[in-house]
């Protein structure tokens, strides 16, 4: 019988799996095919979606992107053995796209039914629990600290580091935090992760537990990810079923418990002490550091919060040894770099590889160029907070230094792509007004400075006193950036001061009308 | 979870009541229970601020508090339908202002508003998590992806006509 599989990630969904799924199933019940059906998480080609693949001894053939119109020609074609068709794809992990990358942490995504325990541990998955279960808490703690993982959530803090502190901490009771709160636009890694592989990040939890000697885990996730949070609570209760949850994991004796927790769409939410409030039933507002939370964190007990993608890799990290991580990547950037290649792309979609490729490499050789055909003119890097890149500064290799020297951050390693339509005048102001809209708040230069920053700007767009006016918009930035309790306040000043550093024609066009009109 | 008002249920004392009581057994119930409460009626209504702060020993003002901090809960009821529309950057360079422009000038409605016929509440959110294939909306919980001119109107005159 033929293994047909189709993703039911929520991006593929969104341009019509689920349809698809449906065309192929009704076509082949018509044609007295019998076959049988597996659903996966993404590859995070979503150029390609909906990808259909069909297993021929053993290696994955693909047709994408596949529409319900498709589904007799694919039959008349038999794409069941691998028939050429116009959108045959041929054995899916030779395409180049893939073939250049290297996958670690989403080396199952998209390849297992995310649901199927026997099928995650058949591909490599609890063999890093296993270890950690056989070694003392200080010995996990080394191996996360000897491969050198960074946090992926943006701030790139050394995990290890964090754990130890968690782990020295005395206290009865202590939390893993699993910050899935993915609030920055252009990033969608985490969501595909815990809809694709969600195994991987339950096992990361339970391995960060043992090694802070902490029993219970919360993941906090964005609640405009309600795909990613049923694949979760499913995965979770199988889990629980399964002994892997509860209280003796794997029958250890030792115990380790989840709890799955929604947001309810604030951005700031995923500042760490924020995200804490909030798990607490507060209003989000961002705690001043000290105390650090691995010291007095949740409910005021010792806590570490991680990115999803942090927690996954430490399994890998275990089972294949800190070394074998530490060996990808590039100065004090190691293991990989999940891109997610978005905006204005041909191409767009999830790239896993060592850390150190450029900008261009990305956006060229996987994105394809732009979306549209037009010329390239800016790249956003780092979400909403990150810098406004030119063309000329797109050979940066993306590892945490280069980009600060660059003017940048990394961030969770979003890359959007605009072409030159975009006005970096109305993106300037965009982002002063998402930090107005997301401010918890709690300190003036950043509430009040970022309602001035977007008057400040349409002043300058609508052509008054622009020198004046760009004199006090270089004040306000220099506020904003000394002056913020933490990095919304803070890092905004990045996308604007990059904006009118690479691209200041388009602060400096003739006056067009009174305001602009942009997202608010 | 997003759902739209499609399985709104009228509001009722006694039942808000059982659901905050469903969750007292939670720490930090504050957020499982708005949400709850508004998945089962579409909004969080005034009404229910009292109930929630006793059973969790707040004051009115602090549930109030929180009930305005987070953009998700709304405390009036919204249209039967929710089209929450994208327009985070990666969405901007794909032009998801022009269709927020297209919803106001062919279906009269702007984020934040509801349709005439009350059939379809338009919402503002900042990223969906499908930046690869923008632009992006969710109707009802439901991911669109690629979201052109004709796919917008398909959409809206489906939540607003035949559909229940
Ligand atoms: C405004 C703001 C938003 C943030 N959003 C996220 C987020 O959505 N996800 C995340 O993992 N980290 C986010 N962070 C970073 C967290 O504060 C924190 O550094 C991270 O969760 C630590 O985990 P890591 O070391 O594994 O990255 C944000 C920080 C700030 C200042
Ligand atoms: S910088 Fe902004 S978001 Fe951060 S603590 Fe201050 S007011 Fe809150
Ligand atoms: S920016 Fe629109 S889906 Fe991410």
């Amino acid at each position: 019988m033929t293994v047909v599989y189709i993703p039911r990630d929520a991006a593929a969904l969104s341009v019509g799996a689920e349809r698809v799924a449906k065309a192929i199933m009704a076509e082949a019940a018509i044609r007295g095919e019998t076959i049988t059906l597996v659903r996966t998480g993404t590859r995070g080609a979503c150029w390609l979606e909906p990808l259909v693949e069909i297993d021929i001894g053993g290696v994955r053939h693909g047709y994408g992107p596949v529409t319900p119109a498709d589904a007799p020609s694919l039959f008349d074609a038999n794409f069941l053995s691998g028939g050429a068709h116009p959108l045959a794809l041929g054995p899916v992990e030779a395409l180049d796209w893939f073939a250049g990358q290297q996958r670690v942490t989403f080396a199952r995504c998209g390849v297992i039914d995310p649901l199927s325990l026997a099928a995650y541990e058949a591909h490599g998955g609890l063999a890093g629990l296993r270890k950690a279960l056989a070694i003392p808490s200080a010995e996990i703690v080394e191996a996360i600290k000897a491969s050198g993982l960074r946090g992926r959530g943006g701030a790139g803090f050394p995990a290890g580091i964090k754990w130890a502190t968690a782990l020295a901490a005395e206290s009865e009771t202590k939390y893993v935090v699993c910050n899935a709160d993915e609030g920055d636009s252009g990033t969608f890694a985490d969501r595909m992760l815990m809809e694709g592989d969600p195994f991987s990040l339950i096992e990361g939890m339970i391995v960060a537990g043992l090694a802070v000697g902490a029993s219970k885990g919360f993941v906090y996730i964005r609640s405009e990810y309600p795909h990613a949070f049923r694949a979760m609570a499913e995965a979770v209760a199988k889990a629980e079923d399964a002994g892997l949850l509860g209280p003796s994991v794997l029958g250890s004796g030792r115990a380790f418990a989840m709890e799955l927790r929604l947001g309810a769409g604030a951005y700031i939410c995923g500042e760490e002490t924020s995200l804490l409030e909030s798990l607490e039933g507060r209003r989000g507002q961002v705690r001043a550091k000290p105390p650090l939370p691995a010291i007095k964190g949740l409910f005021g007990q010792p806590t570490i919060v991680n990115n999803v993608l942090t927690l996954a890799a430490a399994p890998w990290i275990l089972a294949h040894g800190p070394q074998a991580y530490a060996a990808l990547g590039c100065g004090r950037s190691l293991g990989t770099l999940t891109v997610q290649l978005a905006g204005n792309v041909r191409r767009g979609g999830l790239v896993e590889l060592p850390f150190g490729a450029t900008l261009r490499r990305l956006i060229e050789e996987f994105g394809g160029g732009t979306a549209t055909g037009r010329k390239l003119r800016a790249v956003q890097v780092g979400g909403p907070l990150g810098a406004y890149l030119p063309d000329s500064l797109l050979d940066t290799p993306l590892d945490y230094e280069a980009l600060a020297a660059a003017g940048g951050m990394l961030g969770h390693g979003g890359v959007v792509v605009f072409d030159d339509t975009v006005d970096l005048a109305k993106q300037a102001r965009f982002a002063m007004a998402f930090c107005a809209h997301e401010s918890c708040g709690k300190c003036t230069p950043c509430r009040i400075g970022s309602q001035r920053g977007v008057e400040v700007i349409d002043r300058i767009v609508a052509g008054h006193e622009r020198a004046a006016n760009r004199a006090v918009l270089d004040d306000l930035l220099e506020l904003m950036t000394d002056a913020s309790l933490c990095a919304l306040g803070g890092l905004t000043p990045l996308p604007v001061r990059s904006a009118l550093a690479h691209f200041p024609e388009d602060f400096e066009r003739p006056a067009r009308g009174p305001t602009l009109r942009a997202a608010e | 979870m997003t759902a739209g008002q499609a399985q709104a249920a009228i509001f009722d004392l006694d039942e808000a009541g059982r659901i905050v009581v469903a969750h007292l057994h939670l720490d930090g119930a504050l957020l499982p229970i708005l949400h709850a409460l508004q998945e089962r009626f579409g909004y969080v209504p005034a009404d229910a601020v009292p109930l929630v702060a006793d059973a969790l020993n707040l004051s009115r003002a602090e549930v109030h508090g929180v009930l305005t901090f987070y953009h998700d809960f709304r405390r009036a009821p919204a249209g039967r339908h929710v089209l929450k529309i994208c327009r985070a950057e990666s969405c901007q360079a794909m032009g998801c202002e022009s269709l927020v422009e297209h919803l106001a000038a062919e279906h009269g409605v702007t984020p934040g508003g509801v349709t005439a016929d009350g059939r379809l509440t338009v919402e503002t959110v900042y990223c969906l998590g499908n930046c690869a294939l923008s632009p992006a909306a969710m109707l009802d919980g439901e991911l669109i992806g690629r979201l052109e001119r004709d796919g917008l109107d398909a959409l809206v005159n489906a939540a607003r006509g035949a559909r229940p």
